[in-house]
């Protein structure tokens, strides 16, 4: 048992040298990618850039996963300075978005809308497996408004706890609450709409 | 509880401790209901997937 595992810890730690060619073909996806969440093409494309330089310069890279995550943990980190620089901008005013995808799942006594009652989508792994999923999954949080979107992926995708998101965005705890609500109502009805509603039919 | 709170409750859940008074009312409510129970399956699969973007070949 003890060989076993001293085999997997080796394979699954590995230190490789980068080469432009391989970070470069995954420009395009970065660059999506990071527009997603910056919701500024200009902005992104500078913190795509800082990343490829900084995974350049570093030369070659160690860790457990592909050299793709190890280039995105790189670009994730990229995209939380820009993030921070952007907030103290004082130009930068957080307007509220309209309270879309979620008043419409409802009656007006607070039960779900017969039409809109959640289905069960099976389990987890299953979905997250299924690469139809992930391509609507990601046509649904492109369709999140702009504000939404911003802090949804500071939290759960940066991995920003939700007090230090509403400090940099400078909003109250309780308006990101209700910004997190909808971010998470809104892509379960568009996934159910546009995804699950085709399985289970 | 009606399940539009529900929903705002399990939402929260994942941003902040619920008081023991939630927590409770969250679960209660969440025996009697199914959409509600599916929903709360559902955000658990939505932030197990924006947390794996970029990290899948």
């Amino acid at each position: 048992m003890g060989k076993n595992t001293a085999h997997r810890a080796q394979e699954s730690y590995r230190s490789e040298e980068v080469s432009a060619e391989q970070i470069a073909m995954m420009r395009d996806e970065m660059l999506r990618f990071s527009i997603l969440q910056l919701r500024d093409s200009a902005l992104a494309e500078d913190a795509v850039h800082e990343a490829i330089i900084a995974a350049l310069s570093l030369g070659k890279y160690t860790g457990r996963g592909s050299l793709k995550s190890w280039v995105y943990a790189i670009l994730r980190n990229k995209i939380i300075d820009v993030i921070r620089q952007r907030s103290r901008h004082p130009a930068e005013i957080f307007v509220e978005d309209d309270d879309m995808g979620l008043d419409d799942q409802f009656k007006k006594d607070g039960s779900w809308k017969k039409t809109q009652k959640p289905a069960d989508w099976g389990h987890p792994e299953t979905v997250l497996a299924n690469e139809q999923f992930w391509r609507i999954f990601a046509t649904c949080l492109n369709d999140l408004p702009k504000n939404t979107a911003r802090v949804f992926m500071m939290r759960e995708h940066l991995g920003l706890e939700l007090k230090e998101v509403c400090k940099e965005l400078d909003i109250s705890d309780s308006n990101a609450w209700v910004i997190m609500h909808r971010a998470r109502m809104q892509l379960r009805k568009c996934l159910e709409m546009n995804y699950m509603q085709g399985e289970l039919l | 509880m009606k399940c539009k709170q529900a929903t705002q409750l399990m939402s929260q859940s994942q941003d902040r401790d619920l008081t023991l008074k939630e927590k409770i009312q969250l679960k209660l409510h969440l025996l009697m209901c199914d959409g509600c129970t599916h929903c709360n399956r559902q955000m658990s699969i939505i932030r197990a997937a924006v947390k794996e973007l970029g990290d899948r070949k």
